[in-house]
């Protein structure tokens, strides 16, 4: 039997403290909450022992949150069920996001003990200054002991966060990060630009205005920002890492495969409380309050219903959406177009039964006029403008009501 | 109203400066009449566009009709006509008071007599009713009867020892302004048994009973089948129904006989049959003379109106025709602009009234639209001796054609309190107006005699002398009639095209502030594009101001939510959103916004 592709997605709602710039779903709780919801985590895996056997798993991903917070003990149990349930690829690529003043050289023993394979390491900056602002937990010296600490237990694929655009950054800082991250030769790079969400501390701050310009903590001005993001791309490159996605940098081979499945609209279940899913064109979240999830797993019908996932939504779900083809073609063109590899009209025509100039023929001429968008035989992707200038030139890609319509006569 | 005395009708209005609870009162007036139970009441059952709901102000003249029992046992027909507060709309007070034999004047007991209350009083005076004083918010902790009343004696000139202290908002007191309604004023006259002679104050289209015409009977009788004539364009039709108005509904009866308020319906279907203002007769038997109706007013300010989705055209034409018959100062007719299409060019009372016919065609006909600058109406002069009345800037012949050019003057009369005279006198300054005299009616309140031109008066004048005055001037105009003026017309340009719905005509020495102006408010309100946009204001091809709306360097969502897609669709179907709402001009990318912002470069 050929079984299906999947990714799998697991949430890990639980931090040290949040970070000021932090609107993810994340909060600190206590070692009973955290049992509590691992125990609710395994039974929700279990839930899929039916269903799980049409699929291969090709990676699976415990983002948080702080996923280094759970005990060896818990991480084990994770995976044993994982094991358990799933039909885990040989090849597959199992990553763990960890905090540096969280893991031990057990934690990370027991990790490789239960497959994990890549560890992405939320670094964010190299100066205990920035990191202090940014209200992380530990300091580059913390960072660097975690990292040895990886390295000698035996990972060889490591990424590291960084972010620029920050209150009170200059380029110098920025490029200071890039070289000194860069000395240490992790395999993945993703170069993110701060966002102010509503909500998070930094907001706030923002709002009371700590971050205008002529303060200590004033946020770039327009240009000094665009020259880090400049910058990033020149650094990374010459140091070898290419950028394979808008934020995203690696060396050759290194590309995360599950965030790229993201990109390409493969088929992904997510495991915890408010975790995205997309399987066979259906999008849905689970619940994001953390004790709502912790309930709704002990009740009966999440266990072993048989159906298929995609089937009907579950207590555990919100937001659940049976895609239009016309949402499907949206989604292909504005996920797809954000690798710099761009999206393959082959693939489109093959997925959709028709060839891409009928739906985007317009939107691809006037984007390629505008140098937004170039081709290349089969690829068609963001040029370098285009690229800093996304979202303007996705937006073109969603259509219009009217047309929707006709897309699905 | 078979069976009704004349002697026991009263047909009268509400005048009052805004806020000063006009409304409440009338709402109390129906209340405590029992033409609706407490349940049926809404709030402001008068006010019943949205629009006025929400801005809390009158627009539109409604009317009611009520039945009250006075103490001395008698059953009276009370006809409430409810009369817009705005300057702007003096017009359609001109047209309720005319309906009328009295009016009621409301008085805040806290804020004493405004600006508006002497405005509306001379103009119930002008229609010589008999006006009745009501001090009103007496529960108010500021509020000082006495001394409102004594303001009322020695500005206004008319007695209020025995006006009614009531709180409209509790109902305090109220009972003893309707037993003054009928005590003080004066029944209608009129012989029933003469030709039939109405006035035609107000008409709505129905779309199933065509137009419903609202008149009032001055002599003579109409009922079903009655041959009328509207005197004025000569249509004639025979009546379907006669009635009068409920609240909110029109309830039908047997005939209106004179001094009657009420309604008739005829086989009208055409809107422009109907002018308000004209008199409804017997065609068998028609009255001698139309009634004088009142004085045609002619449209003050003009722009032009575009739908901002070009397939609305003819539902915006539509829209405009329908609101045309009962607002005879709205006019228009069609125009095309390169930057918006094919629109109307409207012609409007000003400023208010014109902002107040947007949003009703933007909330009850659904319509989008985009406004241009108001215009006054010039005179062009030519150089081969040819004349033409400009109300587009954009028809400006070529300069080296233009022998000279003339623009309306105003004869204005500001009353203002003395503390103020000299902030009144610099905005005058300001807006080129003519010193003419001042003269002190009465200690501390003078009248100012300004000849202004029309075009430094219709953007924002209004507020400007509000603002100057706290709201204490009052402020009225007639055309005198057309100066020679140095005008020119200001075009500006975006990305080095002449965008013509922005071009308009101004006083020469004032074209580079105004253009300077005009050039950051639109740099503010044009996003950055993909290049960058140089902003031009020129007089006649020289470049007088330039701004730049520089290139969009990044615009980028950069994080990966754990494949949770719904934010970042959000976000761009946002960014399409905000697309929609622009206006293609070259190659850039106008928001309907930037149009508008322009109207009022003198807010900030």
């Amino acid at each position: 039997m050929k079984r299906e592709e999947l990714e799998l997605y697991l949430h890990i709602p639980f931090c040290v403290k949040k970070c000021n710039y932090c609107d993810f779903l994340s909060a600190s709780g206590c070692e009973e909450e955290k049992e509590a919801y691992v125990r609710a985590m395994l039974r929700e895996i279990q839930s899929y022992r039916e269903e799980a056997r049409r699929y291969e798993v090709k990676t699976v991903f415990l983002g948080g949150g702080t996923p280094s917070l759970l005990t060896c003990a818990q991480t084990e149990a994770v995976f044993e069920y994982l094991n358990r349930v799933f039909h885990i690829a040989e090849d597959a690529e199992i990553t763990m996001e960890v905090n540096p003043g969280t893991v031990t050289p057990e934690k990370l023993e027991s990790y490789r003990r239960v497959g994990v394979n890549r560890l992405s390491i939320g670094l964010q900056s190299v100066h205990d200054k920035e990191l202090k602002m940014l209200g992380r937990i530990h300091t580059y010296e913390e960072f660097l002991a975690t990292w040895q600490q990886a390295r000698k237990a035996g990972f060889e694929n490591l990424n590291v966060d960084l972010m620029s655009g920050l209150p009170g950054q200059s380029l110098e800082d920025w490029t200071g990060s890039l070289h000194k991250v860069t000395a240490l030769e992790p395999e993945h790079i993703s170069a993110y630009s701060l966002i102010l969400e509503e909500g998070t501390a930094f907001y706030q701050w923002y709002e009371q205005g700590r971050f205008a310009e002529g303060e200590e903590l004033a946020l770039p001005a327009e240009e000094e920002e665009y020259a880090m993001g400049e910058a990033a791309i020149q650094i990374l490159e010459q140091a070898g890492y290419h950028r394979y996605e808008i934020s995203n940098y690696a060396l050759p081979g290194r590309e995360c495969r599950h965030n790229l499945g993201y990109w390409e609209r493969k088929n992904y279940l997510g495991i915890g409380s408010g975790a995205a899913s997309l399987i066979q064109n259906v999008r849905f979240h689970h619940v994001r309050d953390r004790q709502e999830y912790i309930r709704k797993l002990t009740e009966p019908d999440v266990n072993g219903s048989g159906k298929a996932i995609q089937s009907a939504p579950r207590q555990l779900d919100v937001n659940w959406e049976k895609l239009s083809v016309s949402e499907q073609m949206e989604e292909f063109m504005f996920l797809g177009l954000r690798k710099t590899a761009g999206i393959s009209r082959k693939v489109f025509a093959e997925y959709f039964g028709k060839e891409i100039e009928h739906v985007y023929g317009g939107v691809i001429q006037k984007l390629t006029e505008e140098n937004l968008l170039e081709q290349t035989g089969n690829m068609l992707r963001l040029t370098h403008r285009g690229m800093d200038v996304s979202n303007l030139a996705l937006s073109e890609f969603l259509l219009d009501e009217a047309c929707t319509e006709t897309e699905e006569l | 109203m078979a069976g009704v005395e004349q002697s026991n009708i009263r047909n009268f209005c509400i005048i009052a400066h805004i806020d000063h609870g006009k409304s409440t009162l009338a709402d109390r007036i129906i209340e405590k009449t029992g033409l609706l139970t407490s349940r049926e009441m809404q709030a402001q059952v008068l006010d019943n566009m949205d629009l006025e709901r929400e801005r809390g102000i009158t627009i539109k003249a409604q009317t009611v009709r009520t039945v009250y029992r006075a103490k001395n046992g008698e059953e009276y027909i009370f006809n409430l006509i409810d009369t817009p507060g705005h300057v702007d709309f003096n017009y359609e007070v001109s047209r309720s008071l005319a309906a009328c034999d009295g009016a009621i004047l409301v008085v805040d007991a806290a804020q004493g007599v405004e600006a508006q209350t002497l405005a509306n009083v001379y103009l119930a005076l002008d229609h010589d009713l008999d006006v009745m004083p009501v001090i009103n918010k007496i529960d108010l902790p500021s509020a000082d009867p006495e001394r409102v009343k004594e303001e009322i004696e020695d500005v206004i000139g008319i007695d209020a020892e025995d006006a009614p202290l009531i709180s409209a908002k509790t109902g305090l007191n109220v009972d003893e302004v309707l037993e003054q309604i009928v005590s003080k004023i004066p029944a209608p006259e009129g012989n029933p048994k003469a030709p039939l002679q109405a006035l035609i104050f107000d008409s709505v289209y129905d779309s199933y009973r065509g137009v419903i015409v609202f008149c009032r009977i001055k002599q003579g009788t109409v009922r079903k089948g009655t041959p009328i004539l509207m005197m004025a364009t000569g249509a004639t039709a025979e009546v379907v129904e006669v009635g009068y108005f409920g609240a909110g509904q029109f309830i039908p009866c047997d005939e209106l006989d004179a001094g009657m308020v009420g309604y008739i319906t005829a086989s009208l279907k055409n809107v422009k049959e109907t002018r308000v203002g004209d008199t409804v007769t017997n065609a068998e038997n028609p009255c001698a003379e139309p009634l004088p109706g009142y004085k045609k007013v002619n449209p003050m300010v003009y722009c032009g109106l575009y739908p901002s989705d070009g397939a609305k055209y003819p539902d915006l034409r539509d829209a405009l025709e329908k609101l045309q018959l009962n607002d005879a100062a709205l006019q228009f007719e069609p125009e095309t602009s390169v930057a918006l299409g094919f629109g109307f060019r409207c012609g409007f009372l000003g400023l208010l009234h014109l902002e107040i016919i947007q949003e009703r065609l933007e909330r009850e006909y659904n319509l989008d639209l985009v406004t241009t600058a108001p215009s006054v109406i010039y005179k062009v002069h030519k150089t081969n001796g040819e004349m033409i009345e400009l109300t587009n800037p954009t028809n400006l012949p070529d300069p080296s054609e233009i022998e000279y050019m003339e623009e309306p003057i105003v004869k204005a009369e500001i009353m203002v309190t003395s503390e103020f005279i000299g902030a009144i006198m610099d905005l005058c300054q300001e807006r080129r107006g003519v010193y003419q005299g001042m003269e002190y009616i009465e200690e501390k309140r003078a009248v100012l005699n300004y000849h202004l031109p029309l075009n430094e008066i219709i953007y924002d004048f209004f507020d400007a002398l509000k603002s100057r005055s706290r709201g204490y001037a009052s402020f009225d105009y007639e055309i005198l009639g057309y100066e020679r003026s140095e005008l020119v017309k200001l075009d500006i340009l975006i990305n080095k095209e002449e965008v013509d719905a922005l071009s308009f005509i101004i006083h020469s020495s004032n074209a580079y502030e105004r253009g300077r102006k005009m050039c950051e408010k639109l740099k503010n309100e044009i996003p950055r594009q993909l290049f960058e946009i140089p902003i031009q204001a020129a007089v006649g091809g020289k470049i007088i101001a330039r701004e730049t709306v520089k290139a969009m360097r990044k615009d980028v969502l950069a994080k990966c939510y754990g494949g949770d897609i719904s934010r970042k669709k959000k976000l761009l179907e946002k960014q399409k959103e905000g697309k929609k709402r622009m206006r293609q001009v070259g190659n850039v990318e106008i928001p309907q916004r930037a149009f508008m912002s322009v109207l009022k470069l003198d807010e900030d």
